[in-house]
């Protein structure tokens, strides 16, 4: 551990399980319900979101000292565009397919209440290191979320993972659909989605307890 | 009084161990327990929740019945084992032929419904250390009748889990739930399964293995022949009234819902406001798509047009409306509290009902969508009427001060 203190360890681990930004923040749920009904486009929105957050934590925090607090918000929304522009045009021309997948929702990384979270909250007030760190913890523990969100959905609504059909076909009736198997078509739209991160909420806080307000 | 009195001894022995609340639960279901009340009012009525359940149990057993003849009686009119029934009491219906066949498909239903539904009550009782609760009862009875008879059983079992668990455990057991569980259990099928939930094969048994074969059965209802604008299937409105018709195993029988909504009324279980204010609603929406028509803003054209038609009052004698409003609506704990919110929630719930039925593309019915709907809204509709309420007696004080 030469390179990472105890402390900063915890800027990365945190938001993972007991700091999560989704499951116990509630922020950024609206991506986390639209483009998790397959694991592919997860993982994808998984991996822009960490490049947008680990950077953009980096050049507020380059620039805490000089931006005037009074426009601080259009500051990091410039930011924030910039850094969705490069991954919105990457995929266009590297994988245009997933690109239209995922349409508005790589745009609406912008507004994604994550990123602007934690640039209020950490980057215009910590130094370099530690806010990439940070960055990359929340946008890690943003995107386990979301892939444990997509595995279960594709999954269970689709039967598949990944595109390959893990369960069987269900046109020619091969492996679980031999035996009257179904897809769950509930699992593929968004309403199932908040029901599944609600139960991943749900199994996180009856595991630790600590987590449960007192009201 | 010999059971009654070793139950009560049974109870003194298992009070505080982890089996505790399985055995209340037996016990309690077959008698009143042998409580004495310490503060407060000391004479109680005897009708407790579950007295209460049982009361709503009893009014869809007719309705059961019926189902499972119905169930077989449509097979075998489609086979040619029996012909039309002409009178409500004909041997055509009632008799052992269609008993079997439909024994056969509903029995298991209601088997697994039970079954599954109380298991995840018994489970989550023993591991939060309450009793069990009684709104189970009711809603296993519920669901059987309000799914197709062919919906496989561990879709049944599945969507039951869903229900139960998400739609009630999660917001704190019976009396605490937002929706109403029967009907979340239906709206999981429909939107997880809509293949087996929607259609034109799933409403007798044995539709959807005879596809393409010389003696197919049709699984038509009428409102989905409506919705091609087919007309009614050459079923007479009294047959639509005593049941014969295909649908939902227990929401067939208008006649026998009635029947149910009577027990519910006399009792003082089911509010009459709701029923009768849900259809209320449902011909206010039905004039106005009739008057639609004579306006001649569609005509025959338009693929709505074979829903908009039907006269209004017909309205309630197809599709599951009456049964929505007679037992789904009133559920007291997912409808309005208030008086006058029970008139808005009712009307509200037979509006949207007949607009969902004439005007949803996928699925010629509504009912237990503008139910759920409304159960979501219940507690706003109260809020207003009480701060209405409110108003109206600060503002008397205020004239009456001055």
């Amino acid at each position: 551990m030469g390179l990472l203190s105890k402390k900063d360890t915890k800027l990365i681990l945190d938001p993972l399980t007991d700091d999560n930004p989704i499951t116990i923040q509630v922020l950024g749920i609206c991506s986390a319900l639209a483009i998790t009904a397959q694991l592919k486009p997860s993982i994808v929105m998984a991996v822009s979101v960490i490049f947008v957050m680990g950077l953009g934590n980096v050049v507020i925090s380059l620039l805490r000292n000089l931006i005037p607090s009074k426009i601080r918000i259009i500051v990091q929304l410039i930011v924030v565009a910039t850094l969705v522009i490069i991954v919105d045009q990457v995929l266009k021309a590297f994988a245009y397919e997933l690109s239209k997948e995922l349409s508005v929702f790589i745009g609406l990384i912008i507004t994604n209440c994550i990123i602007m979270g934690r640039f209020e909250a950490f980057a215009l007030g910590n130094g370099v290191w530690r806010s990439f760190l940070d960055g990359i913890g929340n946008a890690l523990g943003y995107g386990i979320i979301l892939i444990i969100v997509g595995f279960f959905r594709e999954l269970l609504g689709s039967g598949t993972l990944f595109g390959f059909k893990v369960l069987g076909d269900p046109i020619t009736k091969t492996g679980l659909y031999a035996i009257g198997y179904e897809n769950n078509g509930f699992m593929v739209l968004p309403p199932m989605a908040l029901i599944v991160v609600g139960i991943i909420i749900w199994v996180q806080r009856s595991r630790n307890t600590d987590l449960i307000e007192e009201n | 009084m010999g059971m009654k009195q070793s139950l009560h001894k049974l109870k003194l022995k298992y009070e505080g161990t982890k089996m505790a609340p399985a055995f209340n639960a037996i016990h309690t279901f077959l008698y009143l327990p042998n409580e004495t009340t310490h503060s407060g009012g000391h004479v109680r009525a005897a009708d407790d929740l579950k007295r209460t359940m049982n009361m709503v149990i009893l009014s869809l057993v007719p309705c059961l019945l019926f189902g499972i003849f119905n169930a077989g009686y449509q097979y075998n009119l489609q086979t040619g084992d029996v012909t039309k029934a002409l009178s409500f009491f004909s041997l055509e219906f009632w008799n052992m032929a269609n008993f079997s066949v439909g024994a056969w498909k509903v029995l298991p239903l209601v088997i697994v419904s039970y079954g599954v539904g109380l298991a995840v009550e018994f489970i989550f009782a023993v591991i939060k250390g309450h009793e069990v609760e009684e709104g189970y009862l009711v809603t296993g009875m519920l669901v059987p009748l309000i799914v197709p008879i062919d919906i496989p059983l561990w879709m049944l079992t599945v969507a039951v889990i869903f229900g139960v668990v998400i739609g009630k455990e999660v917001f704190g057991g019976t009396g605490m739930n937002i929706l109403n569980p029967a009907l979340t259990i239906r709206a999981f099928l429909f939107f997880a399964y809509p293949t087996w939930m929607s259609g034109d094969k799933v409403w007798v048994t044995g539709a959807v293995d005879t596809v393409g074969q010389p003696d197919a059965i049709t699984g038509e209802t009428i409102l989905g022949s409506l919705a091609q604008n087919n007309g009614f299937m050459d079923l007479s409105t009294m047959d639509q009234f005593l049941g014969f018709i295909p649908g939902s195993v227990g929401e067939t029988s208008k006649l026998l819902i009635i029947v149910g909504a009577l027990i519910l009324i006399l009792s003082k279980i089911g509010s009459w406001r709701i029923i009768f204010s849900t259809l209320v609603g449902a011909l206010t929406m039905g004039l106005i798509f009739n008057g639609v028509v004579s306006a001649g803003w569609i005509d025959e054209s338009s693929k709505f047009f074979g829903l908009m038609d039907v006269v209004f009052w017909q309205h309630l004698f197809i599709g599951s409306i009456l049964f929505g409003a007679v037992f789904m609506a009133t559920d007291p704990v997912t409808a309005s509290q208030t008086n006058k919110g029970k008139w808005i929630y009712g009307f509200l719930i037979g509006f949207i009902s007949i607009m969902i039925r004439v005007f949803n593309p996928a699925y010629p019915e509504g009912v237990f969508l503008a139910i759920l709907l409304m159960n979501v809204f219940a507690p706003t509709i109260d809020h207003y009427v009480l701060e209405g309420n409110i108003k109206r007696r600060a503002k008397r004080l205020k004239v009456k001060t001055v």
